[in-house]
């Protein structure tokens, strides 16, 4: 086992806010609903194809919607009971999505559509990636992508490191530090499955230094699995994939790349612990952890919901608000997204809730750039955000895409520092979605 | 003396050469223009707004000469010199209906309802990026001027919070329609008078709660036109454009929304008129 470099990647800022909310509270089992809206694709590819029809009855963990394609995924049903409709389910990003309801029956019955593998060791790498296909298994950190497809690298991708997410940079969240606290086992060793998927023995797992109770902890049982833990400093975004792969390993992806490009594969630790309970359990991912917190929510927490929970409902559970909040989150507060809809259901990448007051979400008036230079300063992609924010409220997005608009990670560390308040990440989501479209046609 | 002499016979001699091999090459490579490319370039508007679908008047001058393109393309002239420019290339005008743009939503400020503050970019295409905008109907026109910007012949004004068509200053170039993120504008043919200004396909009660303004999926005015002239598509009525009913629907109709209007929506057609006293 060889040791991690520990580099500092350029840029970023240090936020360390409101973790203590919740840091301390450990995961809640969240009671069965009597419905749960299911929104089809929880993932970035093809749409999956719908398996069952309204009235069908389905029991917790079968698939109703199987892969439309190589870059894809399955849901799973949350609960056993009776497909009440298949409708337009409000999505988080303010777009109706494919969806059903599916109504509980109180019994919960498991499908078992899976077999566990209780020696996993005696299974091929290939049985074991067709597993991760077949749970449904998405990037759980935020970005929703297939597990399965990251884990079979085209041949000429040699990997040769993997990389465990327990960063957790966003400020507010806390549900993989208690993932790390209460399930570490079952991360470890889901790290082990994956390594042995893709056939390698070096596995870093890096975490902020602001969780030393995680650090400690993995750190006495993680040699075990064959796997070193880092601790690395507060710095918003570690958790960025680029940025936790140079840190730990001096690898840059290059621009436009992936980081299999750097012979890496990086995964969260929510993904890893879901992969573990695939394939050991036999148990599809219909449940993640959630942290839902902000001041004014009664009782900030750390939740197991299922998938399809409508936000009211996970609200309701943690005994609803002391007074309403200005704005509601999917995510974290730098890259979530800002809802208007409780009837949003949480989906596989929903990492956390988080309601923020009055105080803290103060319009501001935003100003022309005066080219300080600190967003320059803090971007992590070493992109030159003042001049892209320029570019794109021009509405040149032709000099915005020579800049190098496609490389930014939206992680919104350049509208956090700049004092004429600009939307710039705002600008940057407009910018990319018009260039995409444009390359489309 | 004889010097000076030299040198003025030398120069014309030279002269003549060099001129009689200008000449020569003239004829040798002579370009063909067609003079009527530059009188029917002169005969454009010169906009170049491209609702012809060309790169600019005199592209399209030059495929009216070459490819015959047909001079009613152009949405800017008026028939008139549509029709000049039809004389000068001998052919006969095609005589289709000039269209106009209108946005279909009647949701204003005072209409329609809003379920969250929007504190961002003022532009409707960054505002849909963020949970769908701050309209409570998510097929509703945001009001941010995206469409108006985009018009270069500022035919379009946000009145209380809506985008209208003046359907005096529009010229029908489909700017406008690429603009609205929420696919709200179409090019409606001039001589129909009537229009619905909904686009939601929500269900009645639904639309009800986001917007005062929204077609309920009464079929009131379906009852009152005569069949065929309105058409109903589940909770959305929509005016048959190849059949289109006349004016006077609108006061038989008794739409219980008023969502039922001329060029401009009811919401907002006497809002102007308010201002201006």
């Amino acid at each position: 086992m060889s040791s991690s470099l520990k580099l500092k990647f350029h840029g970023g800022v240090p936020i360390h806010q409101g973790e203590e909310l919740s840091n301390d509270k450990s995961i809640n089992e969240a009671p069965l609903l009597d419905e749960y809206s299911v929104i089809l694709q929880q993932h970035i590819g093809a749409p999956p194809k719908p398996l069952v029809k309204k009235g069908d009855i389905v029991k917790k963990g079968q698939l109703i919607a199987e892969p439309g394609g190589f870059v894809s995924a399955g849901t799973h049903s949350p609960t056993s009971g009776k497909v009440k409709a298949v409708q337009k389910v409000p999505g988080p990003m303010g777009v109706d999505l494919d969806g059903m309801i599916i109504e509980s029956d109180g019994e919960d019955l498991e499908a078992n559509e899976l077999a566990p593998f209780e020696n996993w060791k005696n299974e091929s790498p290939e049985t074991l990636r067709e597993r991760v296909g077949e749970a449904g298994i998405v990037g759980m950190g935020g970005a929703s992508f297939p597990a399965k497809v990251k884990l079979s690298p085209p041949k000429e991708k040699k990997i040769d490191v993997l990389i465990l997410n327990g960063a957790e940079c966003e400020p507010y969240l806390t549900a993989d530090n208690r993932l790390m606290l209460e399930y570490g086992e079952k991360i470890l060793e889901g790290a082990a499955i994956i390594a042995r998927i893709l056939g390698l023995d070096t596995v870093y797992l890096g975490i902020e230094n602001n969780k030393p109770e995680a650090v400690s902890k993995l750190e006495k049982t993680a040699p075990d699995f064959g796997i070193k833990v880092e601790a690395l400093p507060v710095k918003y975004p570690q958790g960025a994939e680029k940025q936790l792969i140079y840190a730990l390993t001096g690898r840059k992806v290059p621009a436009g790349g992936l980081p299999m490009d750097v012979a890496c594969v990086v995964q969260n630790v929510g993904t890893c612990m879901a992969v573990c309970e695939a394939v050991k359990e036999g148990k599809p991912l219909y449940e993640r952890v959630t942290t839902l917190t902000g001041e004014p929510v009664s009782e900030p927490g750390n939740w197991k919901f299922r998938i399809g929970t409508p936000l009211f409902k996970a609200l309701e559970l943690a005994g609803g608000v002391k007074y309403p909040p200005a704005k509601l989150i999917v995510g974290g507060p730098m890259m979530g997204f800002a809802q208007k809809n409780l009837d949003v259901p949480i989906m596989k990448n929903s990492s956390g809730i988080l309601l923020l007051s009055e105080k803290d979400v103060s319009q501001y008036i935003s100003d022309p750039c005066i080219r300080c230079g600190r967003c320059v300063d803090v971007c992590p992609m070493n992109l030159l955000p003042g001049t892209l924010s320029v570019a794109a409220e021009s509405e040149k997005f032709d000099i915005a895409e020579e800049n190098f608009i496609m490389d930014c990670i939206e992680c919104g560390s350049c509208a956090y520092v700049c004092p004429g308040y600009r939307p710039l990440v705002q600008h940057f989501k407009r910018a990319k979605a018009e260039i995409a479209a444009s390359r489309k046609k | 003396m004889e010097t000076a002499i030299v040198a003025i016979v030398f120069v014309a001699v030279v002269g003549i050469v060099l001129g009689a091999v200008i000449g020569l090459a003239a004829k040798i490579f002579k370009v063909y223009k067609d003079p009527r490319v530059e009188k029917i370039t002169e005969m454009l508007p010169g906009a170049n707004c491209g609702g012809c679908g060309y790169a600019g008047c005199s592209d399209f001058a030059k495929a009216i000469v070459e490819k015959n393109e047909d001079p009613s393309k152009c949405p800017v002239c008026n028939s008139d010199s549509a029709s000049a420019i039809a004389e000068i290339m001998g052919i006969s005008l095609n005589s289709e209906a000039k269209k106009i743009a209108v946005v279909l939503c009647g949701g204003s400020n005072s209409k329609a309802k809003k379920d969250a503050a929007y504190n961002g970019i003022k532009d409707c295409k960054s505002a849909v990026l963020v949970a769908g905008g701050d309209k409570a109907c998510s097929y509703g026109c945001l009001g941010l001027g995206t469409c108006a910007k985009a018009c270069p012949f500022n035919a379009i004004e946000i009145r209380d919070g809506l985008a209208v068509v003046h359907p005096e200053l529009c010229v029908g170039c489909g700017k406008c329609v690429d603009a609205c993120p929420r696919k709200l504008i179409k090019l409606i043919s001039e001589s129909v008078e009537v229009n619905i200004f909904c686009s939601s396909p929500e269900k009645g009660a639904k639309k009800m709660k986001a917007c005062k303004a929204a077609c309920i999926g009464c079929r009131k005015c379906m009852k009152a036109a005569d069949n065929g002239q309105i058409e109903a598509k589940g909770f959305l009525l929509e005016v048959n454009y190849e059949n289109p009913p006349m004016p006077d629907i609108i006061e038989k109709a008794k739409c219980p929304t008023k969502c039922l209007g001329e060029k401009i929506p009811p919401s907002v057609s006497d809002t102007e008129n308010k201002e201006l006293a």
